[in-house]
């Protein structure tokens, strides 16, 4: 495929704007370097950009079952919803009188993503779900700090915690203390004990955790940090699995991030937007970022307050993405929410089962929304990896799940198939996964050579990163 | 009640049976029942497709969609071609997740690559990532790249910077410790000498926007020398309508140069999503945070582009990544690729041109009815105006004729924006209206 500026020509261009009808105004200084933008009728950049889609594979084009991610469909409605000009056309500095539907939207949600939650409050500001964690440790560390307990400085993550808690704590100033997980996956609670103290402020935690499984001794690790004076924070990257079915807030969270772009079907648009609403309890309230909408008697207004930690982000958040969500909120509603979650359990726990007798089941028990495979006994016996099973897949058209994640397990492939598929789609899939196992088995080195049928077939990744390319420099030297 | 689950009751007990389970209840055998919601969920039931429609369609008619829009302080109305919204629309692109899988990414892939390359050629600067979350924290994010081992890490902001963009530069700055210092304005641009003062050796950098807050051009490119003077990385917010026409940030000698990409394509949405882009200088491009695209060959030799630098990232590095940025803004990037293709080179310059002209006639002709420009310099498509006339009052009787009027900075100041999207007759209009709220 040419680049856009491989296809360009002098001259080329779309007629867009009418003829300037007031006098030009000449700017004092201009830039020296040359605009060296693609010049392209509308034609050719309507083909170039649909041979682009063609190669890409989103939720629409088939199975994608990316663990972690919840990849599942993204309902027509909410796009419509979203690209009402009563939405798409007001600036966010608008008089609140004009935004009272706007603002409607903000607080509907909120309701509702407080009850599936059982938190006090929710904001919208934090674009994404790592955005969500960093603003949901400032939340913790504004909260220890009014109390002047300023000796909280730790934040305990779980060594099957996605990358991004971590990260986060790291960029909210914490220190990150990692604990071992249980052979179950699960939290080792003696290692938990043995770090928690008065240097705690919080623990992160997913539950359903990242290997799938739900914790049963969430009351009492969330007991246990409470009991240190710590907080404890839910990555709602999982939620999918047990909304509707148990609440974070119940299990005794005091924080909680949401995916909207996961659990309440908005599109990840191939890298996002997505909406990382933070929720909190009461005692947290006071030092959410931004501005709360608040109703009375039917009137909607923001209201502020002066323990907030700040902003995290222009305006409120990616609000047309709050709007999808809420389409889909109202959709599903008290029992379309719980069904949705019993089906992604379901689905998975069948694809698992019809799997097993083939795959090695990381762990046994009944899995949540997800499960993880280990592939290490076939790299043993035939050198095959978690790799190249997932590169196999490619050619039948299907996007292979998450690979090597989580870091607990040795050649990891993590299943999310997600409620919206139908069984028949999980058989054909189940079909196709038990093939690549036997091919594997019967012939390795055709299996490392796969994909044969994609646009591309593998990359030089190695290549890649030691001389980066990142940008067409054609004529420039 | 709506739902999007596939299979039928039927199915759904086939499978439990296959998975070796009775009921439903059975799957979450595991969850105590002391945390399990015994009453289900206090909310509504839920709602057909038709039903939801409407309930969305009322919560956008409640709001007020202005014929006119004068208002700019960092959400830009501006023309968005048909093309845009056809190929951003595609359901290949909006679906897909971030692409971790070359092979089946292609597409999305090399569409990043030439956002990252026409973000270049916008700024000048050799490279940029694939998008942050928006303008604002891609200024904090900026600042970040610049911390260095060796010093306290002081990050110095003008104060001409929109108030907001400092605000989550503070919120930033408030989880890694890091000092801020604000460097104040004189005449609506950062005050030079008081740079040169306040730039300690403890500075990591220095952050200032082009145009600024008010829409005052700043002295760029002075500014930029008395920072590396200090030995502090430069840092440039700017527009990228407005970096048509004007020196590029590496013209000016940033290190790094952000800014909100909403402007290319976007539509105002209340505020979101929008696009932040961040670019760099080669020798800076590790520090750089998100994700990078790079161009490389398959195992056929053909050229395929992938992710790449993922050492730097937080699911390779944790808690020692440059950042936690995970879900980025991609198909905001993409409808500014789009969005630029469309224009091309001349009509972003004439967007450019005309958004000036057009700020600068409204300009004079506020003038002409007691709205006196408050700062003297130049400025690009926004600009403040000074009167005994209540802000408030101004906004009311624009707003009367479904006119979205600049916004009020106090009582007196109004910050205004013009772009191409308004015609002379309503600028003469706006002008006429304001005229008789002064004759009131």
């Amino acid at each position: 495929m040419k680049l856009l500026f491989e296809e360009s020509v002098r001259g080329h261009h779309c007629d867009v704007l009418p003829v300037c009808d007031v006098p030009l105004y000449a700017l004092p200084e201009k830039r020296a370097l040359p605009l060296r933008l693609p010049e392209l009728s509308e034609n050719e950049i309507s083909r170039h950009y649909t041979a682009l889609a063609q190669q890409t594979h989103g939720v629409n084009d088939g199975f994608y079952p990316l663990g972690s991610c919840t990849m599942k469909y993204n309902p027509k409605i909410n796009e419509e919803a979203a690209a009402q000009r009563g939405f798409t056309a007001l600036h966010p500095l608008q008089p609140e009188a004009s935004l009272q539907g706007a603002l409607q939207v903000l607080h509907l949600a909120g309701r509702y993503l407080c009850e599936i939650t059982g938190m006090a409050a929710m904001t919208f500001q934090p674009a994404a779900g790592a955005h969500g964690e960093f603003t949901g440790l400032l939340l913790i560390k504004a909260y220890h700090r009014a109390r002047q307990d300023g000796k909280r400085t730790k934040i305990i993550v779980p060594d099957a915690a996605h990358g991004t808690n971590p990260a986060s704590a790291a960029m909210a100033g914490f220190t990150v203390v990692n604990i071992p997980s249980g052979a179950d996956g699960c939290v080792d609670i003696a290692a938990l004990q043995a770090v928690v103290g008065e240097d705690t402020a919080g623990l992160m935690l997913t539950n359903p955790n990242t290997v799938g499984l739900f914790d049963k001794n969430i009351l009492t690790i969330t007991r246990i940090v409470h009991e240190a004076g710590g907080l404890c924070y839910y990555d709602g990257a999982n939620l999918n699995a047990v909304m509707g079915i148990v609440r974070p807030g119940d299990m005794g969270f005091d924080v909680v991030h949401l995916n909207l772009h996961k659990s309440f079907s908005t599109p990840h648009g191939g890298g996002g937007p997505g909406s990382g609403p933070v929720g909190c309890k009461a005692a947290l309230t006071p030092f959410l970022p931004g501005r709360q909408v608040v109703e009375t008697d039917g009137r909607y207004a923001w209201k502020g307050s002066a323990q907030s930690l700040g902003r995290v982000k222009m305006f409120y958040g990616n609000f047309l993405v709050v709007v999808k969500a809420l389409a889909y909120l109202l959709t599903l509603g008290r029992e379309g929410i719980p069904e949705a979650a019993a089906n992604a359990v379901l689905n998975a726990n069948y694809m698992k089962q019809q799997l097993a007798d083939v795959y090695p089941m990381a762990f046994s028990a009944t899995c949540m929304h997800e499960f993880v495979m280990s592939l290490a006994p076939l790299k043993k016996d035939t050198g095959v990896t978690a790799l190249d099973i997932a590169k196999a897949m490619l050619d039948y058209g299907m996007h292979p799940p998450t690979m090597y994640f989580p870091l607990i397990v040795h050649e990891a492939l993590m299943v999310e198939p997600t409620e919206t598929e139908s069984k028949a789609e999980l058989d054909r899939a189940i079909a196709v996964y038990r093939e690549i196992y036997a091919k594997a088995l019967a012939d390795p080195a055709a299996l490392r050579a796969m994909p044969l049928h994609t646009p591309v077939r593998r990359p030089d990744e190695v290549g890649a990163a030691r001389q980066p390319v990142l940008r067409y420099a054609g004529g420039r030297l | 009640m709506g739902s999007y689950v596939a299979n039928t009751t039927a199915e759904q007990q086939s499978m439990l049976s296959a998975a070796g389970f009775s009921r439903m209840e059975d799957l979450f055998a595991d969850i105590p029942e002391a945390v399990k919601l015994k009453n289900g969920l206090a909310l509504p039931d839920g709602k057909s497709e038709l039903e939801v429609g409407r309930l969305l369609e009322a919560m956008a008619a409640k709001n007020t969609v202005y014929r006119t829009i004068l208002r700019g302080a960092g959400a830009y109305h501006h023309y968005i071609p048909t093309i845009v919204k056809s190929v951003t629309g595609k359901e290949e692109f909006m679906t897909a997740y971030t692409p971790y899988q070359a092979e089946i990414s292609q597409g999305l892939l090399q569409a990043i690559f030439e956002f990252q390359t026409m973000i270049c050629e916008l700024t000048g600067m050799d490279v940029a990532n694939a998008s942050v979350y928006d303008g604002a924290t891609a200024a904090a994010e900026a600042a970040a790249m610049c911390r260095s081992r060796k010093k306290k890490n002081v990050v110095c902001v003008s104060a001409t910077v929109h108030p907001q963009i400092l605000e989550v530069i503070r919120t930033y700055c408030f989880g890694s410790g890091s000092e801020v210092v604000l460097i104040p304005e004189q005449n609506g641009v950062t005050d030079a000498a008081a740079l040169q003062q306040r730039l300690t050796a403890e500075a990591s950098c220095f952050i200032v926007q082009q145009p600024n807050y008010y829409g005052n051009l700043e002295p760029a490119a002075a500014l930029g020398q008395i920072t590396h003077a200090a030995g502090a990385k430069y840092v440039m917010s700017i527009n990228p309508i407005a970096a048509a026409l004007l020196p590029t940030p590496a013209e000016c000698g940033a290190d790094v140069a952000v800014g909100d990409g909403q402007p290319l394509g976007l539509p105002l949405g209340m505020g979101g999503p929008y696009l932040g882009f961040m670019t760099a200088t080669k020798a800076m491009m590790r520090q750089l945070p998100g994700r990078l695209v790079g161009e490389t060959k398959d195992i056929d030799g053909r050229r395929a582009y992938v992710l790449t630098l993922q050492a730097r990232e937080q699911h390779i590095r944790r808690e020692k990544a440059s950042s936690n940025i995970c879900s980025n803004q991609e198909w905001c990037a993409l409808t500014a690729a789009v969005y630029l293709a469309a224009m091309g080179p001349n009509g972003l310059q004439e967007t450019a041109r005309q958004c000036t002209a057009k700020a600068h006639y409204l300009q004079q002709a506020l003038a002409g009815v007691g709205l006196e420009k408050k700062y003297s310099g130049e400025f690009f498509h926004e600009f403040v105006t000074h009167s005994e006339l209540p802000a408030a009052d101004v906004q009311q009787a624009l707003a009367e004729k479904g006119i979205l009027g600049g916004l009020p900075l106090s009582r007196q100041d109004i910050l205004w924006c013009v772009t191409e999207m308004n015609t002379k007759a309503e600028l003469d209009e706006t002008a006429r209206l304001v005229g008789e709220v002064g004759r009131r």
